[in-house]
C-alpha cells in the first residue's frame, strides 16, 4: 500500500502545481489578452463567431446573459435530442444501433445538456458512433464552456461596478470551448490514444479466443469522448462501466491523466478568479478552503477502501490490497478511492471502481462530495457554489461580529440574502424530496422486487441505491450506485426534472445576485471592514460549509450507509 | 429574441460540425499516424490474421493448462460490459465470493487465506486483463502440472511478464493474462500439446 499512498499524494500536487500556470492562462483569455496559442485558436474562435452571427463587441447584463445562455442551451437539447432518436437512420452506426426510447433520450439529452452525464444507457449498446461524437462529445464540450462563461460573468460582476459589463455569453463560450477546452483535450486525448485507448471509426471486432470461444469485442471512438469527459466535469462514459473499462482507462498512466484531468479546470478557476478580480489572496483563501475539506475526505476514502471488506476477511480471505470487488488491479484501492472522491466533489461523475460496491463509509465519501458540490466543483459552477457559501459566510460573521456584512466593499442585503438562499435550499430539497418519493413508490408497492425491480442490494444499501442517484442528479454530477435499475419511467423522468432544476437554478439565482451587488457603490474598506482573504474567515467558511452543507443530509446518512456499516462491522 | 434564436441555432450547428467532426478526424489522423496499433484498440493476431483479442481485454480461460483471470460480473462479454454492483453486505454477493473461493482452493490445493482477494472479487468493467502476481504464482503449479513441464519454467515466464507500477510508483504491478497465456503457448508448446 505504500506505494499507492505516495502516488495518491503525487497525483494531488502535480495537480495544483499545474493549476497555477492554467488558471493564469484561463484569466488572460478571458480578459482577452494575447497568448502562445493565439496563431492557432484565433482564427477557429472568430470563424465560430463569424458563422454564428455574433457581434463579439455587444456587452450584455445578467439578464441578456442569462437568456443568451438559456436559450443556447434549449438548442443544443433540441439537436442533440433529435441525433439519438434518429440514429438508427443515420451514418456512421456500423453495429446497427436502434433509436433511443423517447423517454430515455430526455433523460439522456438532459443528462449531457445539464453536464451531468448521469447514464441509464450503456454506450455501446445503445448508441451510434454519430450519436456518440455530435452528441455526446460535443455537449462535454459546450456545456463544460456554458459553466465556464457562467462563472466568468460572476467574477465579472464581484469585480465590476456596471451593470453593462457581464461581458458577451457567446464570446466568453467559444473562448472556453476553442481556446481552453479543445487544446486540452487534444493533448488529453493523443495521450490516451498512446495508452490503448480506441480512435477507429470501425465496428466491434469478432474475436476467436486462445480457448476457441468467440468473443465480440466493442470499440470506437473512445479516446476523444475520454478526454473531454474527463476534463470537463462531465464524467459520461463511452462504455457502460466508463474507466474502468480497459479501452477507457487502460493503464496506470492513463489513470494518472484522466484523474488529472477531473480537477485541473476546476482548481485553476479558483486562480482564474484571483487574477481577474485582482485579489489573489483571495483566491488563496478559497483554494485552501477547499483544500482543507478535500484533503480530509481523500484520507478517509482512501483508509476505507484500503482497509478492505470484514465480511471477506471472515473468510479468510486477505484483505490487505484493499476492497477489490468493482476495481481493477492495475489501479489499485487507493488510487480508486482518490478518483472516487475526485470524481465527486467535483461533479464530475465519471468513475474508476462501481461505486455501489465500495464499503459502507468509503462509499459515504462520495455523497459528501456531490452534498456539498462546491469543493472546485464542476467546471464553472463549482466556484458558483462556493461563492453562495462565501455570501452566508459573511452574513454569519457579519451577525456575529455586529456589522452590516459587506463582501468585496458591497453591502450583502436582503435581496442578495434571498437568491442565495434558493441557490442553497434548491440541493438538498431536490435530493431529499426526490429520494422521500422514491423510498415512498418503493415501500408502498406491493412486492417490489418484482414489480419495480429498481434495487440491486437489500436493507439500508438499497436505500443509499435511491438517494446516490437523486444526490448526483440534483447535484449534476453523473456517478451512480448503478445496482440501481434506473431506466424507467420513473427514473428517466424523476431524475431528468432534478437535473434540469439542480443547474439552471444555481446558475442564474447567483447571476443576479452579483448584478445586484455590482450595482451597488463600493464602501471604502475600513479597519473595521470584513476581510475576506483572512484565515479567520476561512475558517469560518469552513466551518459553515461542513456544518450548514452537511447538517441536514445527516438523517440520510444514518438511515443509509452508516446503518450498513453497522450491521457490517 | 428573434437574434437571440438564430445565435443559438447557429452556434449549435457550427460547433457540432467543430467539435462533433473536426476534433475527432483530428485524433482521428493522430492515431493513425503515431499509435496504429492501440487506436484499434490493442488486438492481437494469429499468424493468419484472424483476432485472438485485445491484450486490453480479458477473455475467459478456463482448462487447467492456461492461467485463469478475475471472475467477471458479465462472463467476460466484452459487447456489453459491467461489473457486479454489489453492495459490500449484501448475501448474494457474500454468497458469489464464496462460492469462487472453494472453486479457486479447490482447484489450485491451497487454504483460503493463499487466494488473493482479486481472484474472489469481480472488476467494475469485467474486463481486468491483469492479475497480481501472487494470484499468477497461486496458478503456476497448476499450470505447470497439467502441461508437464518443471514449475520453475513457468515461474521464470511470470516474472518476466509481470508489469511494474509506471514510473515505479503508479499504480499496481500485475500481470497481463493473455500474454502469460500466449507466452506459455509459445515457449512450452500449444496447449493441444500439452498432457490433457
Amino acid at each position: 500500500m505504500g506505494l499507492e499512498y505516495a502516488a495518491v499524494v503525487f497525483t494531488i500536487l502535480f495537480t495544483i502545481a499545474t493549476s497555477l500556470p492554467l488558471g493564469r492562462y484561463m484569466a488572460r483569455v478571458f480578459k482577452g489578452e494575447r497568448s502562445f496559442l493565439d496563431p492557432f485558436l484565433g482564427p477557429i474562435e472568430r470563424l465560430v463567431l463569424r458563422l454564428s452571427a455574433v457581434d463579439p463587441a455587444e456587452s450584455q447584463d445578467w439578464k441578456q446573459y442569462g437568456r443568451s445562455l438559456l436559450v443556447s442551451n434549449v438548442f443544443m437539447w433540441l439537436a442533440t435530442f433529435a441525433v439519438v432518436t434518429l440514429q438508427k437512420w443515420l451514418p456512421l452506426n456500423p453495429d446497427a444501433i436502434a433509436n433511443m426510447e423517447p423517454t430515455l433520450a430526455f433523460n439522456a439529452i438532459s443528462s449531457f445538456t445539464t453536464n451531468t452525464n448521469l447514464q441509464h444507457y450503456s454506450g455501446e449498446t445503445e448508441l451510434s458512433y454519430l450519436s456518440q461524437m455530435i452528441a455526446i462529445t460535443f455537449l462535454q464540450f459546450v456545456t463544460a464552456a456554458t459553466g465556464v462563461a457562467a462563472c466568468i460573468a460572476v467574477i465579472r460582476g464581484l469585480g465590476g461596478n456596471r451593470l453593462k459589463q457581464l461581458g458577451n455569453f457567446y464570446v466568453d463560450l467559444t473562448r472556453a470551448t476553442v481556446r481552453v477546452f479543445l487544446p486540452l483535450a487534444l493533448l488529453v486525448g493523443t495521450l490516451l490514444i498512446s495508452q490503448g485507448s480506441p480512435m477507429t471509426f470501425e465496428g466491434a471486432v469478432k474475436a476467436n479466443t486462445l480457448e476457441g470461444q468467440a468473443q465480440t469485442i466493442a470499440r470506437g471512438v473512445v479516446a476523444p469522448e475520454v478526454a473531454i469527459k474527463q476534463l470537463g466535469t462531465n464524467g459520461g462514459g463511452y462504455f457502460g462501466p466508463n474507466s474502468t473499462h480497459p479501452y477507457e482507462n487502460p493503464t496506470p498512466i492513463s489513470n494518472f491523466v484522466e484523474t488529472w484531468s477531473i480537477t485541473i479546470v476546476p482548481t485553476a478557476m479558483v486562480w482564474t478568479l484571483g487574477y481577474m478580480v485582482g485579489r489573489r489572496r483571495l483566491a488563496v483563501m478559497v483554494f485552501v478552503t477547499m483544500l482543507a475539506i478535500y484533503l480530509p475526505m481523500v484520507a478517509f476514502g482512501v483508509t476505507q477502501e484500503a482497509g478492505g471488506n470484514p465480511a471477506i476477511a471472515a473468510m479468510g480471505v486477505d484483505q490487505s490490497t484493499g476492497s477489490m470487488e468493482g476495481k481493477e488491479v492495475r489501479f489499485g484501492a487507493a488510487l480508486s478511492a482518490l478518483w472516487g472522491v475526485t470524481t465527486t466533489v467535483t461533479s464530475n461523475g465519471s468513475v474508476n471502481s462501481m461505486h455501489d460496491s465500495w464499503t459502507p463509509l468509503g462509499g459515504l465519501m462520495p455523497l459528501v462530495g456531490m452534498w456539498l458540490n462546491n469543493i472546485f466543483g464542476g467546471v464553472g459552477v463549482g466556484f458558483i457554489n462556493m461563492l453562495i457559501f462565501i455570501i452566508v459566510a459573511v452574513f454569519v460573521a457579519g451577525m456575529m461580529i455586529g456589522r452590516t456584512p459587506e463582501f468585496l466593499g458591497k453591502k450583502v442585503e436582503a435581496r442578495e440574502m434571498k437568491l442565495a438562499s434558493l441557490a442553497l435550499l434548491w440541493h438538498p430539497l431536490s435530493i431529499l424530496v426526490g429520494t422521500a418519493i422514491a423510498a415512498h413508490v418503493w415501500s408502498t408497492t406491493a412486492d417490489p422486487g418484482t414489480s419495480l425491480a429498481w434495487l440491486k442490494n437489500p436493507g439500508p444499501h438499497g436505500f443509499s441505491e435511491m438517494l446516490y442517484e437523486f444526490t448526483s442528479a440534483t447535484a449534476n454530477n453523473g456517478s451512480g450506485f448503478e445496482g440501481l435499475g434506473d431506466n424507467t419511467p420513473f427514473w428517466n423522468i424523476g431524475t431528468g426534472l432534478a437535473m434540469l432544476l439542480g443547474r439552471y437554478i444555481p446558475i442564474l439565482a447567483p447571476l443576479a445576485l452579483v448584478a445586484a451587488l455590482a450595482a451597488k457603490p463600493a464602501a471604502p474598506e475600513t479597519a473595521g471592514s470584513l476581510r475576506a482573504e483572512s484565515a479567520t474567515f476561512g475558517f469560518t467558511l469552513w466551518a459553515v460549509i461542513v456544518i450548514l452543507g452537511l447538517l441536514m443530509f445527516l438523517p440520510v446518512a444514518v438511515l443509509g450507509p452508516i446503518a450498513e456499516h453497522l450491521a457490517l462491522s | 429574441m428573434l437574434t437571440e434564436v438564430r445565435r443559438g441555432v447557429l452556434f449549435t450547428l457550427v460547433t457540432m460540425i467543430l467539435l462533433g467532426l473536426g476534433y475527432h478526424v483530428v485524433l482521428w489522423g493522430i492515431g493513425r499516424v503515431l499509435f496504429p496499433a492501440q487506436a484499434e484498440g490493442s488486438l492481437l493476431r494469429r499468424s493468419d490474421g484472424s483476432v485472438i483479442g485485445s491484450r486490453l481485454v480479458a477473455q475467459s480461460f478456463t482448462r487447467p493448462e492456461y492461467f485463469h483471470p478475475r471472475p467477471s460480473a458479465v462472463d467476460y462479454n466484452a459487447a456489453s460490459t459491467g461489473g457486479s454492483n454489489y453492495g459490500p453486505s449484501n448475501p448474494d454477493h457474500l454468497k458469489a465470493v464464496k462460492g469462487r473461493l472453494a472453486a479457486v482452493t479447490a482447484l489450485e490445493g491451497v487454504a483460503p487465506e493463499q487466494v488473493p482477494s482479486e481472484m474472489v472479487t469481480a472488476s467494475g468493467g469485467g474486463l481486468d486483463p491483469q492479475i497480481p502476481k501472487a494470484a499468477a504464482d497461486l496458478q503456476a503449479g497448476r499450470v505447470a502440472r497439467a502441461r508437464g513441464v518443471p514449475i520453475g519454467r513457468v515461474q521464470d515466464l511470470i516474472r518476466s511478464h509481470t508489469e511494474a507500477p509506471a514510473f515505479g510508483f503508479l499504480g499496481r504491478a500485475g500481470v497481463n493474462v493473455l500474454e502469460l497465456n500466449l507466452a506459455l503457448d509459445a515457449s512450452l508448446g500449444t496447449a493441444s500439446a500439452g498432457s490433457r
